[in-house]
C-alpha cells in the first residue's frame, strides 16, 4: 500500500467539534494513479495536506509507503515529505524569481536523495526549451511552467506525486498536454500519482475515480 | 543554496529593499559621523594641554582658571606676584616652570607675556612640544612669537613689525603706539589655542606698560633694539598664572596642596588633566543629546527594515507555503527572513561607513587647516565596531518579529 488512512479525523483549532476530514478506512495501492473529486471547500486540500505531513491529523493513522506519519515529528515529517512526496499546484508552483533549474535545485536542496539525472535532462525531457532554464520563472508561460513544476515534483524520485487542481490554470491544449506527460512520467517511473480536482472531464484519463464523499463522512 | 534564495528574493524586491538600506546607511553615517566627531573633539580637547602637572594662579573657580591660562577665554581675576612664582618655581620638587602674563591683545588674538621655558616645556597631545614652522623664539624684549593661525590670518610673515594694544579689546584706543614688535617666529600648527595666541616675552608687557608713564624702568619712547641685558635683567611685577612640571608625579597632590595654602597670598593650583575633564562634562550634554538624535534616526531605520520585511511576509505567502511543501523546516523559514534582515543592515552599514569614510578623508585637510580640528578617517575604531554589531543586532531583532510569523504560521498550519 502506498497510502492507507484510519481512523483519521482532522479538525481546524477553531472548530473543533466538526471535523473537515473524517475517514473510517481509505488506501491507494502502490503504482495506481487516483482521480479524487469533490466540490471546493469539501475537504481535498486538507487530505492532501495530512497525506504530505504538512497538516498533522487530530487523530488516527496515517501510513505513507508504510510509515506511520501521525507518530513523527514535524521535522521528520518535513523530510520524509522533501524526500518521497511531489506536489504539484494549481498555481505558485514556483519561486518566481528563480530560474526553472534553481527552482529544480531548491527542491533537492531540501532532500537526501541521490539524483542520477541531471536537471537539464529532466527539463529537456519534459519539453522544456533551454532558452527558458536560466530565465526567472515569472517570465514563463503557464504551461511551462506547470511543466517545470513537473520536473520539480519529480526531480527527487518520489514514490508519491500529489498533483492539487494542477490543469485549471491551462487551456485545453496545454491541459492535455501536461496530463499527458504527467500520466507518463507517474506511468514510467511507477510512481504513485494522487490526482485531485473538480473537473470530471479529466476522469478518463484515470482507471480509479474516487468522490471525497464517497469515503469522508466528515458530514 | 540559502543565501541565493535570500539574495535573489532581495533582489525581486530591489525598490523597497534600496530603500531600506540606504536608510540604515544614512542612519550608519549619522551615527558613526557623530561618534566619531565627538571622540576626536573630546581627544583634541583634552590634549590642549598635556605634560603640565599643576597650573596656578590667583584664587579663583579651577574652571575659571583653566579657560584663561590655557584656552585664553575670559578675565584673569588677580595677578600673583614675582615672588611668590620665584618661590614655588624654586621648590626641590619643580622640574621647570612657565610664567605666563596675559591682558593684552591684538587685533583680537589674546597677548600672552612669558619666557623660553614656553617653547621648551610647553606640551600638547601625546607630549608633543612646540615647533617653529619659520623664524625662532624671541630673544628680545620687542619680539614677537605667533601662533600658526594668527599668522595664517592676518597674513604676517617674519621681519613684520606690529603694534599691541593694551586690554583684550579690538581697538585702536588703547594702542601702544610706541612700541612696536618684530615678528622673529611662526609656531607650527597645533590644533590648541596656541595657535590663537601672540607671544611675547614678559619684559614685553613690562614694557609695553610702563610705557604708561608710572614707573620706567625701561625708556620710554621708541625702540633700542639689542641691549644686552637691560630689559631681561628686570624682573616684572606680577605674573597671571604659570605652569609646572614636576619631576615626580608622586608630589602632584602634595605640591597642589601647599600651593592651595600659600601663605603670602591667595593661591590655585589645579591639575589640567582634572579640570579639563570636569569642563568637557559640562560640554557632555550637548553631545548626549547628539547622541539621542542620532540613535532616534537608526531606530527610524531599523523600524523601516521590520516593516518592509512584514510587507514582505505577507506578499511572499505562496512562496513561504511552496518552500514548506518542498520540505524547508519552519526554522529554515525563520533564518530565510533573517538573513534577508541581515543582508540589508550589512550592506547598509558597509555603505554608511563608506561613504563617511570618504567624506572624512575628504573633508579632512579643511577641518585641520579651518579649525586645528585633527580627524582621523579611520572609523573602525573599537567604539565604532560595538556600534555596528549592536546595529546589526538591533536590525536582527527587529527582523525576528516577521521572522517569527512566518516561524508560527509554517508550525500550525500553511494552508490558508
Amino acid at each position: 500500500m502506498a497510502i492507507t488512512l484510519n481512523a483519521v479525523k482532522f479538525a481546524h483549532d477553531q472548530v473543533p467539534e466538526s471535523p473537515v476530514l473524517d475517514i473510517a478506512h481509505w488506501s491507494v495501492d502502490q503504482g495506481q494513479q487516483v482521480f479524487v473529486h469533490g466540490p471546493s471547500g469539501s475537504g481535498k486540500s486538507t487530505l492532501l495536506n495530512v497525506i504530505s505531513g504538512l497538516a498533522p491529523c487530530t487523530g488516527g493513522q496515517v501510513s505513507v509507503l508504510e510509515e506511520r506519519l501521525d507518530l513523527m515529528s514535524g521535522r521528520q515529517r518535513d523530510r520524509f515529505r522533501a524526500n518521497h512526496i511531489g506536489y504539484v499546484f494549481q498555481r505558485f508552483n514556483l519561486i518566481p524569481y528563480l530560474s526553472a533549474v534553481d527552482n529544480i535545485e531548491l527542491a533537492t536542496h531540501f532532500s537526501n536523495t541521490n539524483h542520477s539525472e541531471s536537471n537539464q535532462s529532466l527539463l529537456d525531457s519534459l519539453g522544456v526549451d533551454s532558452s527558458e532554464w536560466h530565465r526567472p520563472t515569472s517570465q514563463l508561460s503557464m504551461g511551462q511552467q506547470q511543466r517545470v513544476a513537473i520536473a520539480r515534483a519529480l526531480v527527487n524520485r518520489p514514490e508519491i506525486l500529489i498533483a492539487d487542481e494542477p490543469t485549471s490554470s491551462l487551456d485545453q491544449t496545454n491541459r492535455d498536454r501536461f496530463l499527458g506527460i504527467l500520466l507518463g512520467m507517474a506511468k514510467e517511473h511507477n510512481i504513485t500519482l494522487l490526482f485531485v480536482s473538480h473537473d470530471m472531464s479529466l476522469t478518463q484519463h484515470f482507471d480509479n475515480v474516487q468522490a471525497l464523499s464517497d469515503f469522508n463522512k466528515s458530514d | 543554496m540559502f543565501f541565493k534564495l535570500a539574495i535573489k528574493s532581495l533582489l525581486n524586491r530591489k525598490g523597497s529593499v534600496l530603500m531600506t538600506l540606504l536608510a540604515i546607511a544614512v542612519a550608519i553615517f549619522v551615527l558613526l559621523g557623530i561618534e566619531h566627531i565627538r571622540q576626536q573633539a573630546r581627544d583634541s580637547f583634552a590634549s590642549t594641554v598635556s605634560g603640565t602637572d599643576l597650573i596656578v594662579g590667583a584664587k579663583t573657580g579651577s574652571l575659571n582658571l583653566l579657560l584663561y591660562s590655557v584656552f585664553r577665554i575670559g578675565a584673569p581675576t588677580d595677578n600673583i606676584s614675582w615672588a611668590s612664582y620665584q618661590k614655588i618655581a624654586s621648590d626641590p620638587n619643580v622640574a621647570w616652570s612657565i610664567p605666563i602674563s596675559l591682558g593684552d591683545s591684538h587685533k583680537g588674538y589674546r597677548v600672552v607675556g612669558t619666557t623660553s621655558d614656553y617653547f621648551k616645556h610647553f606640551s600638547y597631545g601625546n607630549k608633543r612640544t612646540l615647533s617653529f614652522s619659520s623664524g625662532e623664539q624671541f630673544d628680545d624684549v620687542y619680539d614677537v612669537v605667533l601662533g600658526a593661525e594668527v599668522a595664517a590670518a592676518l597674513d604676517y610673515s617674519i621681519g613684520q613689525q606690529i603694534v599691541l594694544s593694551h586690554g583684550v579689546v579690538s581697538t585702536d584706543f588703547n594702542l601702544h603706539k610706541n612700541h612696536q614688535f618684530t615678528i622673529v617666529g611662526v609656531l607650527a600648527r597645533t590644533g590648541t589655542p596656541v595657535d590663537q595666541t601672540v607671544h611675547v616675552q614678559l619684559q614685553g608687557i613690562e614694557a609695553m606698560h610702563a610705557s604708561g608713564g608710572q614707573t620706567g624702568f625701561l625708556p620710554p619712547p621708541g625702540r633700542e633694539p639689542n641691549r644686552p641685558g637691560a630689559a631681561s635683567a628686570q624682573p616684572p611685577e606680577n605674573i597671571t598664572a604659570f605652569m609646572l612640571g614636576l619631576k615626580s608625579r608622586m608630589v602632584t597632590f602634595r605640591l597642589q596642596r601647599e600651593i592651595n595654602a600659600f601663605a603670602n597670598e591667595p593661591l590655585l593650583a589645579i591639575l589640567p588633566g582634572v579640570a579639563l575633564s570636569e569642563l568637557w562634562q559640562m560640554v557632555g550634554m550637548f553631545e548626549n543629546v547628539l547622541r539621542l538624535i542620532s540613535a532616534l534616526v537608526l531606530f527610524a531605520a531599523i523600524l523601516g527594515l521590520s516593516a518592509v520585511l512584514l510587507a514582505s511576509v505577507r506578499e511572499r505567502n505562496h512562496e513561504i507555503r511552496l518552500l514548506r511543501v518542498l520540505g524547508a523546516p519552519a526554522y529554515y523559514l525563520f533564518f530565510l527572513i533573517e538573513a534577508e534582515a541581515l543582508l540589508i543592515t550589512v550592506c547598509g552599514v558597509l555603505l554608511g561607513v563608506l561613504s563617511l569614510y570618504l567624506t572624512l578623508f575628504f573633508i579632512e585637510d579643511r577641518l585641520f587647516t579651518d579649525y586645528g580640528l585633527h580627524l582621523n578617517p579611520s572609523v573602525f575604531t573599537a567604539d565604532g565596531i560595538v556600534i555596528m554589531l549592536l546595529v546589526v543586532l538591533s536590525a536582527l531583532l527587529a527582523a525576528a518579529i516577521p521572522s517569527l510569523r512566518v516561524y508560527a504560521k509554517a508550525l500550525t498550519n500553511s494552508d490558508d
